[in-house]
């Protein structure tokens, strides 16, 4: 584990996916091609809410060169009153979220689609499908949504026995918060809200999908997961599993947004009926109107605690919105934002709501960030009315080994404590601020996942490794795997290649997400390169005649042990692989396992701003994160993951919002107006890795990917308070509500 | 399917003839960075692309007679950047056409071509205002001369007429200590459109200004020659009193909209904060800083 006679597990080796990417090589799903490949577009919907009264597509049918179009009625209907769950989707939604059946429920929701020779003709094709649409009112904000009179989305979701556009409710209870609050000294109780925010990769979605003639259906696309592609193209063409081979793309960009799919299924209609592969590439402004970004929410929080700084009770509502359809990630919210912290009363409640907007998608450690922002903005001004510092307010209340969390479990293990120990020792905390320079701090959790996995460990024939495992790498996980057989192996990390198979090659594999699939992938490639090293020291000991157990494994090797030491000559990985044909055959082996034991990570960030006070402009000039990631398998990559996290923070702490006309349309579909964070926009970033192994993992892995998306939010919003003495309880910061506020403030004091 | 005409003619008169013989379905194209993307989008769908990058006249860059420069008004920004003089003369406009876009962008986009794409908010346009620079038009019916600030008619509109091409820029003769300089506010560091723009061009005779001319983007249907402002600056010594008032009269000149880059509040008031920081360049610079 964090062991000094590692050789590759710690070290940063060279990423298998680099040349590739660097020279350009690298295939995305928008780089495949088909003989006789001809193009899908999709009509959207120009009104945020119409029913759907008739399409007729008779005009684009007869147009020369198109030669398929598919409705709602060429996916398969499932009924609004069973589920179907797929994951964390569910096929009701799903079926009517690719194709739009009896209401267009955002603009840009898809109609129909086209395929012909060419993307122009399918575009033409689309502008010559005629759909009566009767226009509804919409509600896109949340206020709107759950408003008495407000327009409602599903007439079949009921909440309290209404009519409603609260699709559900989630909570999680612990002690009695009244009782609670009774003992505490200080109770501060503050609402927030934040903005809906993409996850901005940078790859749109693409697939090619053909349906041959005999059904055997073939997709290149770009996910997170390319069984989750098979089953949900299964679900909604109704083509069988067996039939569809689904061939994950190089990715170019995830962050949970690619853990669904719009495009696949109606493409593969659109390829049935026309006979030819069928090529679709969203557009930016496609990706923008009608690919999910995570919620906006409405949350208040209370927390009470007594004067030397004990939290006794805790309380928090989270409003999600979940764009169109249900499943925003409110139990991300609810269950994270208290995780990082011992309070013997807690209780949240988490509002699942329906708008008019796009429907949601994972983003990294969906809802987290949501409640963190809320619960960590809250900590801040109750550690300044208790007057501790806000790090030890964390600490004094830090959840450790034993704490009985409200979501559910007795934490193991576990690293939070160490995060805050080593913010509040780091030379960040301490450096000196100038002018309108403001310091803030906040905390985070994520659950992370095991799930289903599936690997296979071959030796080649001239003594090499190849790796084969069914999840896409959107986070290192090739070059972590590589780390982890080598250091297995006792050779060197360039002799193992490790691929991605396709839904025909490799074993089910649960998608790229949750922090899953290094945890779960190393679990299922060390069980399978121990059993390789088994069959290994087998063929040694039979060379030389001696049982398997007197040989061991090191250093690339067999060797005899025990009373046999010294006695043989070791043997190579080299040598046993060019002997293997006539000591027994092939040598490989795969395992298939649902994975648990993955425990939850935490991170402590400490963030610097610096105001322009004239023009409303925040600026993070120093960002470090402390981040308890288990092991390190490919420090440069967790570093990356833990940078990468801090960005995409600060572009929704200071700028990124979707912008709606007074039409119900998205006036920002781009990354012009839709203001991600450019590289100039942040200092570097500092990280400090703190590894707090996982017992129940081989390596020692705790998931890395999300945590890193948790604090900033709050870190930022802390760091302008203390610049300003202003306190931003709405997000973004961006210049004109800074501007704003200062001047009000200004006002205030003459 | 969209048929696109595409012709590259070597000469200035045979490329006005061929945009005039379009009668309006026609689009100029200098470095494209706007026409593409506008084409891309489905804004505009010219029937002819008149690529005006290989006539001579709008390629050059020379000194004129009387000490100016004329600048071919298809020049890249990247090539402005390497003349040897152009920059220490004008920053302030070579920082404004420099920060359009990113460095690939820069290796297209020209100074004629945001001025011609008629943006409010066009990086170059209000330095190339606050220069005095005069805009040499030619046309079916020949060549005449417009100051720049006359060439906007409004957003996405100029007054040129039909068949007229923007050939060059003229920039006058500079006294000893003049300068001028041009800052934008934007939400990120780059790669943005400007919420407010403002050029200042002036000269200093010790510490009083006795020229200036301000500009503004972005807080208008066209950019904005602020008089006002720069009568607040001549004859003063740049202090606070005369700062405070060239502010006010950029806020005053402002008229701006609410949109997704930023509301009328914040514009008005911004323009005064980038008038203070933008004169404070110039003169620094103008007094050889």
């Amino acid at each position: 584990m964090s062991d000094m006679t590692n050789k590759w597990i710690g070290t940063s080796t060279v990423r298998p996916d680099g040349v590739d990417k660097v020279v350009g090589r690298a295939q995305y799903a928008a780089d495949a091609t088909m003989p006789g490949m001809i193009w899908g577009k999709v009509l959207r919907s120009p009104h945020p809410h119409a029913v759907i009264r008739s399409i007729d597509t008779s005009k684009a049918e007869a147009l020369p060169g198109v030669k398929s179009v598919v409705t709602a009625k060429d996916i398969v209907d499932f009924s609004v009153g069973t589920p179907v769950p797929l994951g964390i989707q569910d096929m009701r939604w799903m079926c009517r979220n690719v194709m739009a059946r009896e209401k267009a429920l955002f603009h840009g929701h898809p109609v129909a689609a086209v395929a012909a020779m060419s993307a122009d003709i399918a575009a033409k094709a689309c502008e010559l499908i005629e759909v009566d649409y009767e226009v509804l009112p919409w509600a896109i904000e949340i206020e709107d949504a759950i408003a008495p009179d407000a327009p409602i989305l599903h007439d079949f979701i009921k909440f309290e026995g209404k009519p409603s556009n609260i699709a559900g409710t989630l909570e999680h209870k612990l002690g009695d918060i009244e009782a609670g609050f009774e003992q505490a000294d200080v109770i501060v109780e503050r609402s927030f809200d934040t903005r809906p925010v993409h996850q901005g990769y940078i790859e749109p979605h693409a697939c090619l999908v053909s349906v041959a003639a005999d059904g055997k259906t073939t997709i290149w696309s770009s996910s997170q997961g390319q069984f989750m592609v098979r089953a949900m193209t299964a679900f909604l063409t109704g083509i069988p599993q067996s039939d569809i081979r689904a061939i994950p793309a190089e990715i170019g960009g995830g962050f949970g947004g690619k853990t669904i799919i719009y495009l696949e299924p109606v493409a593969a209609m659109l390829s049935k009926k026309a006979g030819r592969p069928v090529k679709m590439v969203m557009t930016r402004e496609e990706v923008m109107r009608a690919t999910g970004p995570t919620s906006g929410a409405k949350s208040t929080v209370k927390i009470g605690a007594k004067k030397d700084g004990t939290i006794v009770s805790a309380q928090a509502t989270h409003y999600l919105q979940a764009g169109a359809f249900p499943g925003s990630p409110i139990r991300g919210a609810c269950g994270c934002c208290f995780a990082p912290y011992d309070i013997p009363n807690v209780y949240t409640l988490g509002y699942d709501v329906v708008s008019n907007r796009s429907k949601v998608a994972a983003y990294r450690a969906p809802g987290s960030p949501i409640g963190a922002f809320a619960v960590e903005s809250t900590m801040d001004e109750l550690a300044e009315q208790l007057g501790i510092d806000p790090l030890e307010l964390r600490l004094k209340n830090a959840a450790k080994q034993g704490t009985k969390a409200a979501h559910g479990p007795v934490y193991p293990v576990m690293g939070y404590a160490e995060t805050v120990k080593a913010a509040l020792a780091h030379d960040h905390y301490k450096a000196p601020l100038g002018k309108f320079q403001g310091r803030g701090v906040a905390s985070g959790y994520w659950f992370n996942a095991g799930g289903e996995s599936s690997a296979q460990v071959n030796i080649t024939e001239d003594g090499n490794v190849v790796v084969t495992t069914g999840h896409p790498d959107i986070g290192g996980s090739r070059a972590s795997i590589a780390n982890i057989t080598a250091e297995l192996l006792g050779i060197d990390y360039r002799r193992v290649s490790v691929l991605i198979g396709d839904t025909a090659t490799i074993g089910y594999s649960n998608l790229t997400g949750g922090s899953r699939v290094l945890f779960a992938s190393a679990m299922v490639v060390t069980q399978s390169t121990e059993k390789v090293i088994e069959t290994l020291k087998g063929l040694a000991a039979k060379i030389w005649g001696i049982p398997a157990d007197a040989v061991t494994w090191s250093d690339g090797a067999a060797r005899p042990a025990g009373d046999n030491a010294g006695k043989f000559e070791p043997l190579t990985l080299e040598e046993l692989a060019a002997k293997a044909n006539m000591t027994g055959g092939p040598i490989g082996a795969g395992t298939q396992l649902n994975t648990t034991g993955a425990e939850g990570g935490f991170a402590t960030h400490i963030c610097d701003v610096e105001v322009d006070v004239d023009l409303g402009i925040v600026r993070v000039i120093r960002y470090t994160s402390f981040q308890d990631v288990g092991k390190a398998v490919h420090p440069a990559y967790v570093e990356g993951q833990m940078q990468g996290g801090a960005v995409q923070g600060i572009g929704w702490a200071l700028n990124e919002e979707y912008i709606y006309n007074k039409d119900g349309k998205v006036d920002n579909p781009g990354f012009l107006d839709y203001r991600m964070p450019v590289c100039s926009d942040v200092p570097m970033l500092d990280n400090v890795i703190i590894e707090v192994p996982n017992p129940l993992h081989p390596q020692g892995v705790r998931g890395v990917g999300e945590v890193p998306l948790v604090p900033p939010l709050a870190a930022i919003r802390n760091a302008v308070y203390n610049a300003l003495g202003i306190r931003f309880n709405s997000l973004p910061m961006s210049p004109p509500r800074v501007l704003e506020k200062l001047d009000a403030m200004k006002q205030a004091a003459e | 399917m969209t048929e696109i005409q595409y012709v590259a003619p070597s000469t200035l008169d045979e490329a006005i003839s061929a945009y005039a013989a379009a009668s309006g379905a026609a689009r100029i194209m200098a470095g494209g960075t706007d026409l593409l993307v506008q084409m891309r989008s489905g804004m505009v769908k010219p029937g002819l692309i008149v690529d005006i990058k290989k006539v001579a006249e709008l390629n050059a860059i020379e000194q004129t007679p009387e000490g100016g420069f004329r600048i071919g008004a298809a020049v890249p920004g990247a090539v402005l950047e390497e003349h040897p003089t152009f920059g220490k003369v004008w920053p302030g406009v070579l920082e404004g056409l420099n920060l359009i876009g990113s460095t690939q962008v820069q290796g297209r986009a020209s100074a004629g071509g945001n001025l011609c794409n008629g943006s409010p908010a066009a990086d170059s346009v209000p330095a190339l205002v606050a220069a005095g620079a005069i805009a040499n038009i030619k046309g079916p019916n020949g060549t005449r001369e417009l100051p720049v600030e006359k060439v906007p008619a409004g957003p996405g509109k100029t007054n040129l007429a039909p068949g007229e091409i923007l050939v060059s820029f003229t920039f006058p003769a500079r006294p000893k200590g003049s300068s001028d300089a041009y800052l934008r506010m934007i939400p990120r560091t780059e790669m943005d459109i400007a919420v407010v723009g403002c050029g200042v061009s002036l000269t200093m005779e010790g510490d009083t200004c006795t020229a200036a001319r301000v500009s503004l983007g972005a807080v208008a249907p066209t950019v904005l020659l602020v008089e006002d402002a720069a009568k607040a600056l001549i004859g003063s010594k740049l202090d606070d009193a005369a700062l405070e008032k060239a502010a006010a009269a950029c806020s005053a000149a402002c008229n701006p909209i609410n949109d997704k880059r930023g509301t009328i509040a914040y514009r008005t008031k911004v323009a005064g904060v980038l008038l203070k920081r933008t004169t404070a360049i110039a003169a620094d610079r103008a007094k050889g800083g």
